[in-house]
């Protein structure tokens, strides 16, 4: 450790200077978009390469967007310069990133997690692209790329429902029928666990992966509009409504796995593979982790059972896609590369290399999807509502220090104060 | 220079001591004396200015034109309002005592061990001290094969591997932050075993010739002569395990970022100033709290160093 060893001498300093660099250096970057906007609106450049930063670092994803690029290269001419940071990384130094010296293009998510930075003028709109790929996409897809100035700031590329994921093969062989309802999805539970299953695979030591049971459990209760409007911190966290939604869950509660807090969502989808587990709530991205063919073929997806309204309309499905930086706005090679992701041609480099996303544009070769893939892609087209994910429609602050918290405690003993969730969240919002 | 400048009477000769520097000799000092300054200027106390003055504020991090004046409301909020905060106290105070009680007498058992004249001595110290070498993620790793729940060295030697009843020591809130402490102390012990081991050697062998002529025995020995000998080497110990109990971070953030029944304030105040959830405001009157904290050890040990430098 390095620190260590400075700790005769001074070793207090060596960190906590380090600690308040990072505020000085937010200090000092926090100029630079003014600096940019001094600068810009130079025209596009003639330049025949872009830099793309990616988070998608996790294998398949990488690869896929390698194929991308790839792709992009032989059609265009252009060549891309791919920085891949580590996902969470990607996430948690998306601020100083922005400011700083950003890529061209770069991975990020739909919802208020874009329009947030787009209103902080870190984006730069893409509203020329849209008007050559906006007929690829659907409404749903166009209203999330938008940000709150009416502009588009996102080329989706693929997305992901959530929903119960579980093996056919051990359902059938203990003849288990997949609920519609919150009773029946309650008396399967219990008949798994009579038969030594862990009901409902979870893990939660990341701390967002329970966010998708609390979304379900929101919106099945109290509508999708309600769940938006929470997130948006339009309603108060501390009324009844909200209180229903962790009461709920405790039905649940035994039923979940109790390692919960102490596994990520990869060990998880292994406790689902070995048969361990029932079903696991997780988006579709889980199928990644089932490397044999013949366990993934094995895999049946069941959309959450409705519990007291909206039946079930809604289903979460977070979008990913492409943005351009302030920077990267100015580069025509970086507008032809996202333009390019919003094709056809570029979401089928993608898909034929990572298939547990589903592609997002009209026209995309669905030839080879599997049943599953169908599956899912159904359930995505007949929603009438589509919910990003609670990280991803509420402020990060809100998602990441107060949600988190508050979850892992509700998982470990069942009680939430909601009076405190609403009083965190009054500081927080007001702080942006 | 310095030397020569010592043996001079204090007193009266002092103006003409400044005298007899050379041009160059000031030049030499006051760059000597000037850029340190400048740089701790720059990096230690202007962040620490600027942290509390931030801590006043609200800000996203984002927009310059965004930061509000705020008062102590951010302090208000962490005292009453944020749940981390208060069990974050607790942890580090179970931290302190933790080091205090098992961490810092292991690693002056050890030294004391490794003293005596035993074979291999040299092997052993490496051992222990190489702990204190490794990086961050290697000791995360390390201990995972040890705690991990289906098939961590631990679970397999309470037979508890893959049963239901396998403890999770990460995982489980009541038992994580115990899990992590001894991992802490894994290195700590390292740590002080090195400075004892130089402290002990730094202990004149005439006095333990003295105290073995008046008939005392090994343990008297010890710790009626040896231990008040190595005064000042129990004083940097004892503010060493303060400091290393408020700085302990990296630890628990390998385990869980610090979440779980792992809250400690420095990873707060990592949660609050970096990434997505970025709230400066509140990071940094997390981080002025911490700094308050902090300054009583390091206070409390100037003050005792020089006061003696004083009266010497």
């Amino acid at each position: 450790m390095k620190h260590s060893s400075f700790a005769g001498s001074a070793p207090d300093l060596a960190r906590r200077s380090l600690l308040k660099g990072v505020g000085l250096g937010a200090v000092a970057l926090a100029g630079v978009p003014f600096l940019a906007a001094c600068g810009g609106s130079g025209g596009s450049t003639d330049s025949k390469s872009l830099t793309f930063g990616s988070g998608s670092s996790d294998d398949v994803p990488k690869r896929a967007y390698e194929a991308v690029m790839a792709a992009f290269k032989t059609k265009s001419g252009d060549s891309v310069t791919a920085n891949v940071v580590p996902h969470n990384d990607f996430q948690n130094k998306i601020n100083n990133y922005l400011q700083g010296s950003p890529d061209d293009a770069f991975t990020w998510f739909a919802g208020y997690r874009m329009q947030y930075y787009a209103q902080k003028g870190l984006l730069a709109p893409v509203d020329d692209v849209w008007e050559k790929i906006g007929g690829n996409f659907s409404d749903a897809l166009k209203k999330a790329s938008t940000g709150a100035d009416g502009k588009k700031y996102l080329v989706p590329n693929y997305n992901y429902p959530w929903g119960f994921f579980y093996r056919k093969s051990l359902w059938e062989q203990k003849g288990y029928t997949a609920p519609k309802t919150f009773d029946e999805l309650k008396t399967l539970c219990a008949k798994m666990q009579k038969d030594g299953l862990i009901p409902i695979g979870f893990a939660d030591k990341d701390g967002w992966p329970a966010m998708g049971t609390f979304d379900y459990l929101n919106m099945r209760l109290n509508g999708f509009q309600f769940h938006q409007d929470l997130c948006a911190h339009k309603e108060s966290w501390d009324q009844k409504k909200v209180s229903d939604v962790f009461d709920t869950w405790k039905a649940l509660l035994p039923y979940q796995d109790p390692a919960a807090l102490g596994q990520t969502w990869q060990d998880a989808a292994k406790a689902l593979e070995a048969k361990k587990t029932g079903m696991y709530l997780l988006g579709s991205f889980v199928t990644q982790q089932f490397t044999d063919p013949k366990v993934l073929a094995d895999i049946e997806f069941l959309p959450f059972p409705e519990v007291a309204m909206e039946g079930q309309e809604a289903v979460e499905a977070p979008i990913d896609g492409l943005l351009l930086s302030k920077k990267g706005g100015q580069n025509q090679a970086a507008r032809d590369f996202v333009e390019f992701i919003g094709t056809p041609e570029g979401q089928n480099a993608y898909y034929k290399v990572d298939t547990s996303n589903l592609p997002t544009a009209k026209g995309a070769d669905i030839s080879g999807f599997t049943p599953l893939s169908k599956k899912l892609s159904e359930t995505i087209a007949s929603a009438k509502n589509i919910s990003q994910f609670f990280d991803r429609d509420a402020l990060p602050a809100m998602a990441s220090n107060v949600m988190i918290p508050a979850l892992q405690s509700f998982i470990k003993d069942g009680s939430v104060d909601v009076k405190n969730l609403e009083s965190q969240a009054k500081a927080l919002y007001a702080a942006q | 220079m310095p030397v020569e400048a010592s043996k001079a009477p204090p007193t009266k000769r002092k103006p003409r001591k400044l005298k007899r520097l050379s041009r160059r000799d000031v030049l030499v000092l006051s760059l000597m004396v000037g850029i340190p300054t400048l740089v701790e200027l720059l990096l230690v106390w202007g962040p620490t200015l600027l942290s509390i003055a931030l801590s006043f504020t609200r800000w996203n991090g984002l927009d310059l034109s965004d930061l509000k004046p705020a008062g102590v409301e951010n302090y208000q909020f962490i005292a009453q309002d944020y749940p981390p905060f208060w069990p974050a106290v607790g942890h580090n105070l179970l931290w302190l005592l933790f080091l205090g009680v098992i961490g810092t007498p292991l690693g002056l058992l050890l030294a004391v061990l490794l003293d005596q004249k035993i074979k291999g001595s040299r092997i052993y110290q490496s051992i222990f001290f190489a702990p204190v070498m490794l990086s961050m993620a290697l000791i995360g790793i390390i201990w995972q094969l040890f705690y991990n729940r289906d098939s961590g060295l631990l679970n397999f030697l309470l037979g508890t591997a893959g049963t239901p009843q396998a403890i999770d020591w990460f995982g489980d809130s009541n038992v994580n932050i115990w899990a992590a402490m001894v991992a802490a102390t894994w290195r700590h012990a390292g740590y002080v075993m090195i400075l004892y081991l130089a402290g002990l050697k730094g202990v004149d062998g005439t006095l333990r010739e003295a105290a073995a002529l008046d008939g005392a025995n090994a343990r008297q020995t010890f710790f009626r002569v040896v231990f008040p000998a190595m005064r000042p080497v129990n004083i940097i110990i004892v503010v060493i395990t303060i400091i290393e109990s408020l700085r302990a971070f990296d630890v628990v953030w390998v385990i869980n970022q610090g979440k779980n029944g792992l809250e400690l304030l420095s990873a707060l105040v990592i949660q609050n100033l970096v990434g997505e959830g970025q709230v400066i405001g509140v990071g940094s009157a997390l981080a002025v709290i911490l700094l308050v904290i902090s300054l009583v050890p390091i206070v409390w040990y100037l003050v005792r160093t020089f006061r003696k430098e004083n009266n010497a």
